[in-house]
């Protein structure tokens, strides 16, 4: 039985389509990746996963639940985590602070229950030094690894990732990539968007590419890059 | 990940000034505690004033500065409290403290349609909204003729001078019975003042006060973690009417007068207290504490002058939006960094895994 499943996902805004009849099923432990050209609506399927947009038609399916109808705060309890494309941390709160509510929240536990894994996930992302300054004094680098962080802090089975690498230098990215397989190695799903081609395929196993908010393919990576639609639609427009 | 066996880590919210402060509020409290063997009737009853003002002030804090609930109708809560104490004590004949706990529960009860009108509405729209359901209550409770419909009524003769402890108090202290009720009305004003206060310290130091900060930094980051808005929102709305409610029937038990036009006073229950918070400092504790002291003064400074006191009153809250949006307790905290009720959870390692933490 796969983790998270689509069927038929629509939104439109206005006569804008911007999730067309979207269907896809991740299995339990996969790592997948989303690719297409700017406003081909990767985010906005994200969104439409976590709840913070309501889908117009179709049924989004996570361990076995219909969540379609789900508030985010009840989807993310279930376990669906995510980043922003553009961080939001709560900037008023210091980085520690940004873990344990989500923790706290993302996982219906006590403040002092999620404490230590609070920090040992500020650890792992490299972020333990800045633990007390406020979010809002973070730079983008940091900004990018609190989202990774506070996603981590909800203990989500499915991991959604929203071109988290976007803006790194190339040794900055090779760091985050180690982070993500090592999350990916302790078993939880990925769905990962992202436009550096290079770092995507160095964690994912299977490729899935949008445009103008409908699948134009899905498979493993080699043959995605290899088909010609999509070298078309995707690399024309990117090179 | 590292290896924990034992935890290095430890989280603390305390500074040194807030312990220093922890016994310097304390010797406050047991000093106005005491101040009624010291001082003069009338000092009792401006103090009294002060901490009921105060309470109120918290409140509307809590609801516009931690839960984004800018309510112009908090009036609402103090009329309905106050006439909810009316009525225990003229209809049902019973001790005046008895309509005080009462007041919260109805007052609480009241918010319930309250809050399920209002909540639809948004930003200035809900202010508004808040506004106009307090009208409406005024409206209504005009029309209650037992208790003086538009006009008003007074409490019996003597239900203060009855009230539960005022004989002890008229005895021990060798003072007449109607200010012995004064200090009676002062020690609970103490009571409710302490009680407010640490209530809300507490919850912004739990993890329902981190969930509100959440949805105060970003609704939709906040809703994407597990925290639900509506829920907190619902629950803060509650609890400052509960809170307004017990201190609105305090208000009137020491009045002991009633007319709807006074009890649902916007200027005085609603305008007042967003004056003291505004500039105390919104969305600290400190800065209601701060501003209910500078109210007071001015109060007193510009009581002979008639409307032009309300002019001042204006024109202040106006200079010190512009100049100091978070009122003069922000202005001292941004340049001592000082807090005497600190929320900081701050993260100290006793390991050497979190060289580089800075001590906040």
């Amino acid at each position: 039985m796969p983790i998270l499943a689509l069927d038929n996902v629509s939104k439109s805004f206005g006569a804008l389509k911007v999730a067309d009849q979207v269907s896809f099923a991740l299995e339990k432990g996969e790592a997948l990746g989303v690719i297409g050209p700017n406003g081909a609506g990767k985010s906005t399927l994200f969104n439409l996963i976590t709840g913070n947009l309501g889908v117009d038609g179709g049924t989004v399916t996570f361990d076995g639940a219909d969540v379609t109808r789900q508030p985010p705060m009840v989807r993310c309890l279930a376990g669906i985590g995510r980043t922003f494309q553009i961080p939001q941390p709560f900037e008023k709160l210091t980085v520690f602070e940004n873990l344990l509510v989500a923790a706290a929240f993302g996982s219906s536990r006590t403040e002092k229950d999620v404490s230590d894994r609070c920090a040992d996930i500020l650890v792992e992302t490299g972020l333990i030094a800045r633990a007390n300054q406020t979010a809002g004094s973070l730079g983008l680098l940091q900004r990018k690894r609190l989202e990774l962080a506070r996603a981590l802090a909800t203990q989500p089975k499915v991991l959604l990732l929203d071109e988290i690498a976007g803006g790194l230098t190339e040794g900055e990215c090779q760091e985050l990539v180690d982070t993500i397989r090592s999350i990916h190695a302790a078993g939880v799903s990925i769905v990962w968007v992202e436009h550096i081609l290079h770092a995507l395929t160095s964690v994912v196993g299977r490729l899935l590419v949008l445009d103008f908010g409908k699948v134009i393919a899905m498979g493993k990576p080699d043959d995605i890059m290899a088909s010609k639609s999509v070298r078309q639609i995707y690399l024309g427009i990117e090179v | 990940m590292a290896d924990h066996a034992f935890s290095p880590w430890k989280v603390e919210t305390r500074t040194r000034a807030s312990s220093a402060f922890g016994l310097v509020a304390l010797a406050v409290v047991i000093a106005a505690a005491a101040a009624p063997l010291f001082v003069s009737r009338s000092v009792i009853q401006d103090l009294f004033f002060i901490l009921t003002m105060l309470v109120l002030a918290q409140c509307w804090n809590l609801l516009a500065g931690y839960a984004g609930l800018v309510s112009v109708g908090q009036q609402a809560f103090v009329g309905f409290g106050a006439y909810t104490m009316f009525a225990v004590v003229i209809l049902a004949g019973l001790d005046p403290i008895v309509g005080i706990l009462l007041a919260g529960i109805t007052a609480s009860v009241l918010a319930i349609p309250v809050a399920f009108f209002a909540f639809r509405l948004q930003g200035a729209y809900f202010a508004i909204g808040t506004w106009v359901i307090a009208e409406v209550v005024r409206l209504l409770l005009a029309q209650w003729k037992a208790l003086g419909g538009g006009t008003g009524t007074s409490l019996p003769s003597g239900a203060t001078r009855e009230m539960f402890g005022v004989g002890l108090v008229s005895d021990w202290l060798g003072v007449r019975p109607s200010q012995a009720a004064d200090i009676v009305c002062y020690w609970l004003a103490l009571v409710l003042a302490c009680a407010t206060i640490g209530f809300i310290y507490k919850l912004l130091r739990s993890k329902q006060g981190l969930g509100l900060a959440a949805v105060r930094d970003n609704r939709e980051a906040a809703r994407s973690v597990g925290v639900d808005p509506g829920w907190m929102k619902s629950v803060v709305y509650l609890a400052a009417a509960l809170v307004t409610g017990i201190a609105g029937a305090l208000i009137y038990v020491q009045k002991a007068r009633i007319s709807p036009d006074a009890a649902f006073s916007l200027t005085d229950w609603t305008a007042y207290v967003i004056f003291i918070v505004v500039i105390g400092g919104i969305g600290t504790i400190e800065g209601p504490i701060v501003g209910v002291i500078v109210f007071f003064i001015l109060l007193n400074l510009l009581a002979d002058y008639g409307s032009w006191y309300l002019l001042v009153l204006g024109l202040i809250g106006i200079i010190v939006m512009l100049f100091a949006p978070r009122g003069l307790w922000g202005l001292f905290a941004d340049r001592t960094g000082i807090q005497l009720f600190p929320v900081r959870r701050i993260l100290t390692g006793a390991s050497s895994t979190t060289k580089g933490v800075p001590h906040g």
